[in-house]
């Protein structure tokens, strides 16, 4: 990778970094939402329904802005992060994490929510008879049946992830190593006199992380379906 | 013992009412056509669906009481299930099937051993295949096994062999028949074929739109007049508990006894002394008024007319005594008046045609004996 610069190289990690972890770390609630939304009867239900997905729908930039005002040094929750658990969101790479976890939020709990509907509930009762508890079940019948969706669902979100902009610059601005991640760098790169080059690099880079993380999911879909017995 | 009594409605118009004790060891029967409820009562007892009000109580444990507000949860119930379609786990090889139920069973408690159930089922060549690749009869005996290996203390069928060909029926059956020999399991199994209800029963609950017509030994229920819409005037017969007294080789012929005397029949693959059931159809037995000479029909008993009760359409339903033993004949209404048929008449039972159970092919008619859909 030497065809990269020192900058464009620590843009491309922290891209990586960035949507790994909002990934890794949103997944458990997307598969607890996915779970609720597929599942549960309440009334207020079409309001988190609509809540989950009013990333998906609303310009990144509002995102970023309510993240901001919410999570922000003085945003109403951020003072109590700071002040409770020393936790920084403005600047720094976390805040980026927050930022790609809640846009791609919506796209992995759709996956998630798809792949759960689409269980035998069958199975789950036979289950039960076996003498399995309902958590049990989930653990043993419904998730391992659920995880091809899981995993195509985390592998879309890092792509999604990796692609995000509007919100993060908003919310945790453009700072070099800390939230300036490939899209980031490629917007400053196009502000800079000779930046030409360095864009062009950088989207080389989006084009073949974006390919190969959508080549990966439909190869793990495939494979875990030949695995679970439904290829 | 099993005892059920569950009421139930549904939006939509169905609802269910039944009573029955089935005895805590041997196979039961609900027996109906579909709609008719079966399946509702075996889930009820499972706990996947809940009456509105009644009790079930099985080997003396209440499952279900609306009265007392007692409704145990689905895996505390501790009953093997085996359903129409399998239900097999597809991401677990068989023998990840077999084991779901076992591992989630007291080591101290599992009686039922894996080898014998794999022994049992045959299917110890399947352990490690997955589901998908197994034939509708090996997928049903595996299922069978599962259920088997939760260590149940009692085994609920829904139609297991609905869902397979003629074939692959008479694949299973005979595992089943060694399931119900071999195991001390008490056996809740539904079904619409009379077939598997003769081969495999011991007690018979007969069901119609929700209702039951009639529940006791198959023997004795089968013969009632009120089993007619559900078994269909074409299947309405008697079941005899013979014992196989003697074989013609020459003749290719068998005799079997039983208390009203003997019946001759195709040789049967059974030893002398072995039980067998024969069954007759009302439909193929005749009536005299003197022992008839000069007839081809072999299987002629003495009987004492009990009960006639005229049916709708052309035809009446004749209750014969024959040496204890009930014995349904069915004759057109004009010969209950040409012979002047009435209780305490003796008469001569003509059966123009005995049926006698499992290894027998002609048992296992193909497509008949079947509830009437």
């Amino acid at each position: 990778m030497s065809m990269l610069t020192p900058e464009e190289w620590t843009a491309v990690t922290l891209s990586l970094k960035v949507a790994f972890w909002a990934t890794f770390w949103s997944l458990p609630l997307a598969v607890l939402t996915a779970f609720v939304l597929a599942r549960a009867r309440f009334p207020s239900k079409s309001l988190l329904d609509g809540l989950v997905y009013l990333p998906l729908v609303l310009p990144k930039v509002v995102v970023g802005y309510l993240l901001l005002v919410s999570l922000g040094a003085r945003g109403f929750l951020g003072q109590y992060l700071d002040a409770w658990f020393g936790i920084r969101l403005i600047f720094t790479t976390a805040g980026a994490t927050v930022a790609a976890a809640v846009v791609s939020f919506p796209l992995t709990v759709n996956a998630i929510r798809l792949a759960l509907e689409a269980v035998d509930r069958g199975l789950e009762t036979a289950a039960r008879t076996l003498g399995a508890s309902r958590l049990d079940v989930f653990f043993s019948v419904t998730l391992p049946l659920m995880l091809p969706g899981v995993l195509s669902g985390a592998l879309l979100a890092i792509a999604s992830a990796l692609g995000e902009f509007g919100a993060t610059i908003t919310f945790v601005s453009n700072v070099e190593g800390q939230t300036r991640t490939i899209p980031l760098a490629i917007y400053s790169a196009t502000h800079m006199p000779d930046g030409d080059a360095m864009a062009l690099r950088l989207t080389l880079v989006s084009v073949v992380l974006a390919l190969g993380s959508l080549l990966l999911a439909s190869l793990v879909d495939r494979r875990i379906r030949v695995m679970i017995g439904r290829g | 013992m099993i005892e059920v009594d569950l009421r139930l409605a549904r939006p939509g118009g169905f609802a269910l009412d039944c009573g029955f004790a089935a005895p805590g060891e041997g196979v039961t029967a609900l027996f109906g056509r579909s709609g008719a409820g079966k399946t509702t009562i075996i889930q009820a007892v499972a706990g996947v669906v809940r009456p509105d009000t009644g009790r079930i109580v099985v080997g003396g444990e209440v499952f279900f009481d609306a009265a007392r507000g007692i409704d145990v949860p689905i895996e505390a119930r501790r009953v093997g299930y085996v359903f129409q379609d399998s239900r097999l786990f597809p991401h677990l090889k068989v023998e990840g099937n077999l084991r779901y139920g076992e591992r989630r069973c007291r080591a101290v408690e599992r009686p039922i051993r894996f080898e014998a159930v794999v022994e049992l089922l045959g299917i110890g060549h399947l352990l490690a295949r997955r589901p998908h690749t197994l034939s509708g009869g090996e997928r049903q005996r595996v299922a069978i096994g599962r259920a088997l290996l939760a260590q149940p203390r009692l085994l609920l069928m829904d139609e297991p062999l609905a869902a397979l060909d003629e074939a692959r029926k008479a694949e299973i059956l005979p595992y089943l028949e060694r399931l119900r020999d071999a195991m001390r399991l008490p056996i809740l199994y539904v079904s619409h074929s009379l077939d598997e209800v003769l081969r495999l029963a011991d007690t018979l609950v007969a069901l119609r739109d929700g209702r039951q017509v009639a529940a006791g030994p198959v023997a004795q229920v089968l013969s009632r007049p009120e089993m007619l819409p559900v078994v269909g005037r074409f299947d309405l017969g008697t079941l005899l508990e013979c014992v196989v007294a003697r074989h013609d080789g020459d003749l290719a012929l068998s005799s079997l006894a039983f208390a009203g005397g003997e019946l001759r029949v195709p040789q049967v693959d059974r030893a002398i002394g072995e039980k067998v059931r024969a069954r007759v159809r009302a439909r193929d037995v005749a009536i005299a008024l003197t022992k008839p000479e000069g007839v081809s029909v072999s299987n002629l008993l003495p009987a004492v007319v009990e009960e006639v009760v005229a049916q709708e359409g052309p035809y009446a339903d004749v209750g014969l005594n024959v040496g204890g033993v009930r014995l349904a004949a069915m004759v057109t209404r004009e010969s209950v008046a040409r012979l002047a048929l009435r209780p305490g008449l003796d008469v001569w039972a003509m059966v123009k045609s005995v049926a006698v159970d499992s290894r027998n092919p002609d048992f296992l008619s193909p497509g008949g004996l079947t509830a009437p859909e």
